[in-house]
């Protein structure tokens, strides 16, 4: 201990120190990342899975993704996007995408869910990344809507809109309306962040908060609206157009009865 | 009095009784009699200022309604009502209170969202009254005062929706707060401190709601009602307006009186109103506070837009570049002013300021003092309808800009590109909109012109004996006919010296407007016009009578 302390003043310590710092720091935030994944890769695929979703990888997306997903100047890298990424942009229909432009767009799926799952598989072997989520976070029952409510107000209207009706972002993209999106679909979205929207993972926003924030949207979506009908639930914008146009259009018309029959 | 008389009037029926003796203890006859033969002339485009009035009229009731159970406090507490998605969240009492309104008080919802949809209708009711008033130059010389009252009142229309949709402390009310708050502070040298004053302290504090409350259920209302009193006492001292028409000249009123036609419809359509208003209260959601959450600085979600009458200014604001092609936040000794704020204001300013000093523009313009009962048509006063489409087009363009993150996502395109559009429209529609509005109402001037001349096209063609074929105009009724020849004819005015023989810069700048606004026109046709072109129509049976020397001036 003591030869150590000698040494305190040696031109390198400053060094030294400051490797060990960057050693703690790396070996915490890899300890701290490693905990989401490894909570996440629970599903199992099975090495028929995997070789099938290799060929259909192969056939639907290695064109711009590359042979072995490794992404090329068409297509990112999916080594480590994990079954979860998969399972929202091929399960919602984003992917295979059907041609360029800002965002990928949602559309009919093209495949059938196993055939998703064999991709999920696959692609779930080019590099450790989420899962898809466990049932028991999908749950609506289980959720608080209240704490959703919270968790969605703070982290997702500025871009969805308060009643998750979508919104625009620059240049053409958007983010969609989250109405009718399956929950394990909103839950992948989170945690992977596809498109433009950012990743909120579990340290960030924690499975069971995810769980209410689906269980608040999907209240959004079941509860009838208390108001009668939401005009699309785009605020003043809508609110004020239904003024002009039909609100308008029927005192007008009133106006034009009334005086047209002079006494 | 009576008594000295060997005859009093002695009423037969209860009704009649009861009348008698009000009417003889305060003398309400006279008034009734002058009031109800008051006269109105019927057309439907005179009754938006009575729509204001009734939506107005539904305000004062609904919020009365809304008073008696909004809390207008910004103390923090939790909410325990039995709206699921907020319970146990921190919120305002004014936040609380209103989701209690909404959820919690039996018939709060329908009345809440009866006054919100009021106030859009009453600030929409307002806008096509006055646009109608320009438009028909019902402004002229005895109502200018009037339309200044008439513009205050738009003004307070606006100050009471912001107030208003300020109060429930949700979200977007807080964003449009926070935009005010920052307009105020872009103000130069005295900004920060109006901000202050108004907030008691740092935005948000906890003064702005009960300070807004006040104004808005208080102060705001009463000046509202005062002007309303004035505005309508000037209606009954200058007498309506009327469209051209036969029998109708500037010296009479030609219509139905008050009582009773008027009486009946006037208080019918307040119930046909009530009705509209209460049907779309009743069906269709408006401000869903509870979407949006309590107050919180901190986010601004997706399609934040205010209440469609404060929408120009946001878009304004939407149109402005934030640092192209430099940086718009000056620093002049060490005081920041934040141009891209203040800048997108002025121009609106401009448009207010010639809005409000229009009729003595146009009055310096035209040299133009007489007095004018009859109004305009729209297109027979090319030059002023073409102004005002200018005016409302710039305003569109604004008001467009604040809901460009819809039009791009619900038309799939891209919302930089719908703000550079609406940028160049910004500059470039209002004078497109002068031009075309221009040509369109000297079209229809020529079309009047031809068919006051030569009578309406039937579409039948003959064939005359010696081979020419011709088609059948069929004459106009001299009724019809009067409504196409009576208008003013402005013409050029150039500029002229004044006493001492000087043509002054100002005079010169009259005459140039003077020039750009006439110089382009069509004449009503003249009595001599008409006989010459009936004669030259002799041959299609065109009946021209002496009468015609009288209707056509």
């Amino acid at each position: 201990m003591k030869a150590l302390s000698q040494q305190r003043r040696h031109p390198l310590a400053v060094l030294v120190l400051m490797v060990l710092a960057l050693l703690l720091t790396g070996g915490l935030y890899a300890v701290a990342t490693t905990t989401n994944e490894a909570k996440a890769q629970t599903q199992t695929y099975t090495a028929q899975d995997v070789e099938e979703g290799q060929k259909l990888f192969l056939a639907n997306c290695s064109t711009c993704h590359g042979m072995d997903g490794a992404g090329t100047p068409s297509g990112p890298s999916l080594v480590g996007v994990g079954a979860a990424a998969v399972d929202f942009q091929v399960g919602t229909g984003r992917m295979p995408m059907q041609m360029n432009g800002p965002q990928a767009e949602k559309k009919p799926v093209q495949f059938d869910d196993e055939q998703v799952q064999q991709l999920a598989g696959y692609v779930a072997t080019l590099g450790a990344g989420p899962n898809v989520p466990e049932q028991e976070y999908l749950d609506v029952a289980e959720g608080n809507a209240a704490n959703g409510a919270k968790v969605f107000l703070a982290n997702c209207a500025m871009c969805h809109n308060a009643a998750g009706a979508g919104g625009a972002l620059t240049r053409g993209k958007y983010a969609p309306s989250l109405m009718e999106v399956e929950e394990k679909h909103i839950y992948e979205a989170m945690q992977t962040g596809p498109q433009n929207m950012p990743v909120f993972n579990d340290a960030n926003i924690t499975p069971e908060e995810k769980r209410d924030v689906i269980t608040y949207l999907k209240t959004l979506e079941t509860a009838p609206s208390p108001g009668g009908f939401a005009l699309g639930s785009l605020g003043p914008v809508s609110e004020g157009l239904f003024v002009w146009s039909i609100g308008l259009a029927v005192i007008i018309g009133f106006t034009v009865w009334l005086t047209s029959r002079s006494a | 009095m009576s008594t000295s008389t060997d005859y009093e009037y002695k009423a037969q029926t209860g009704t009649g009784r009861i009348a008698n003796f009000v009417d003889t203890r305060v003398g309400m006859s006279p008034i009734v009699k002058e009031f109800g033969r008051k006269i109105f002339p019927d057309h439907w485009s005179f009754m938006f200022g009575e729509v204001a009035l009734y939506t107005f009229v539904i305000l004062l009731l609904s919020g009365t309604f809304l008073a008696l159970w909004f809390d207008p406090s910004m103390a923090a507490l939790e909410y325990e009502g039995s709206y699921v998605p907020m319970q146990g969240v921190e919120m305002s009492a004014a936040y609380a209170s209103t989701l209690d309104i909404s959820f919690d008080i039996r018939g709060g919802l329908f009345l809440r969202q009866l006054h919100h949809w009021s106030a859009l209708v009453f600030a929409a009711a307002v806008s096509v009254h006055m646009l109608r008033v320009f438009f028909t130059g019902a402004f002229r010389r005895p109502r200018e005062l009037n339309w200044l009252v008439g513009v205050g009142l738009f003004l307070l229309a606006i100050v009471a929706g912001f107030t208003g949709y300020s109060l429930p402390d949700d979200v977007l009310s807080g964003n449009g707060l926070r935009i005010a708050d920052a307009i105020l502070k872009a103000i130069p040298i005295v900004g920060a401190y109006l901000s202050m004053f108004l907030f008691g302290g740092e935005f948000p504090g906890h003064d702005i709601i009960p300070r807004l409350y006040i104004i808005h259920v208080l102060l705001i209302p009463a000046v509202i009602l005062m002007l309303i009193v004035v505005h309508l006492f000037m209606v009954v001292v200058h007498k309506h307006t009327q469209f051209p028409g036969p029998g109708r000249t500037e010296n009479n009123v030609v219509g139905f009186p008050v009582g009773p036609v008027y009486a009946a419809k006037a208080g019918g359509f307040f119930f046909i109103v009530f009705g509209i208003m209460a049907l779309m209260a009743g069906t269709t959601t408006i401000n869903a506070i509870w979407n949006y959450g309590p107050y919180d600085p901190s986010p601004v979600q997706a399609g934040s837009q205010p209440d469609w009458y404060m929408g120009f200014t946001d878009g304004a604001v939407r149109l402005m570049p934030g640092t192209w092609p430099w940086n718009w936040e000056w620093t002049f000794w060490g005081m920041s002013i934040p141009m891209n704020v203040l800048l997108p204001m002025v121009p609106i300013m401009v448009l207010f300021a010639l809005m409000a000093a229009w009729p003595w523009l146009e009055r310096w313009v035209t040299k133009d003092n007489r007095e004018h009962h009859i109004l305009d048509r729209p297109r027979n006063a090319p030059f002023r309808t073409a102004m005002g489409a200018a005016g409302v087009t710039f305003y569109t363009v604004m008001l467009v800009a604040a809901s460009g993150d819809l039009i791009a996502t619900h038309f799939h395109v891209s919302l930089n590109d719908v703000i550079y559009w609406l940028r160049a429209a910004y500059f470039l529609a209002p004078i497109l909109a002068f031009i075309i509005t221009r040509r369109i109402c000297l079209s229809l001037q020529r079309k009047d012109r031809e068919i006051v001349l030569h009578g309406r096209e039937t579409g039948r063609v003959q064939q005359l004996p010696h081979g020419e074929f011709i088609e059948v105009h069929e004459p106009l009724d001299e009724y019809k006919r009067y409504r196409l020849v009576d208008f003013p004819d402005y013409q050029v005015q150039p500029p002229q010296p004044n006493g001492k023989g000087r043509i002054t810069g100002t005079e010169k700048l009259r005459g140039r407007l003077s020039r750009w606004f006439f110089e382009d026109r069509v004449a009503p046709v003249t009595p001599a016009e008409l006989e010459a072109a009936h004669h030259h129509h002799e041959a299609e049976a065109v009946t021209a009578g002496p009468q015609d020397r009288e209707l056509v001036r």
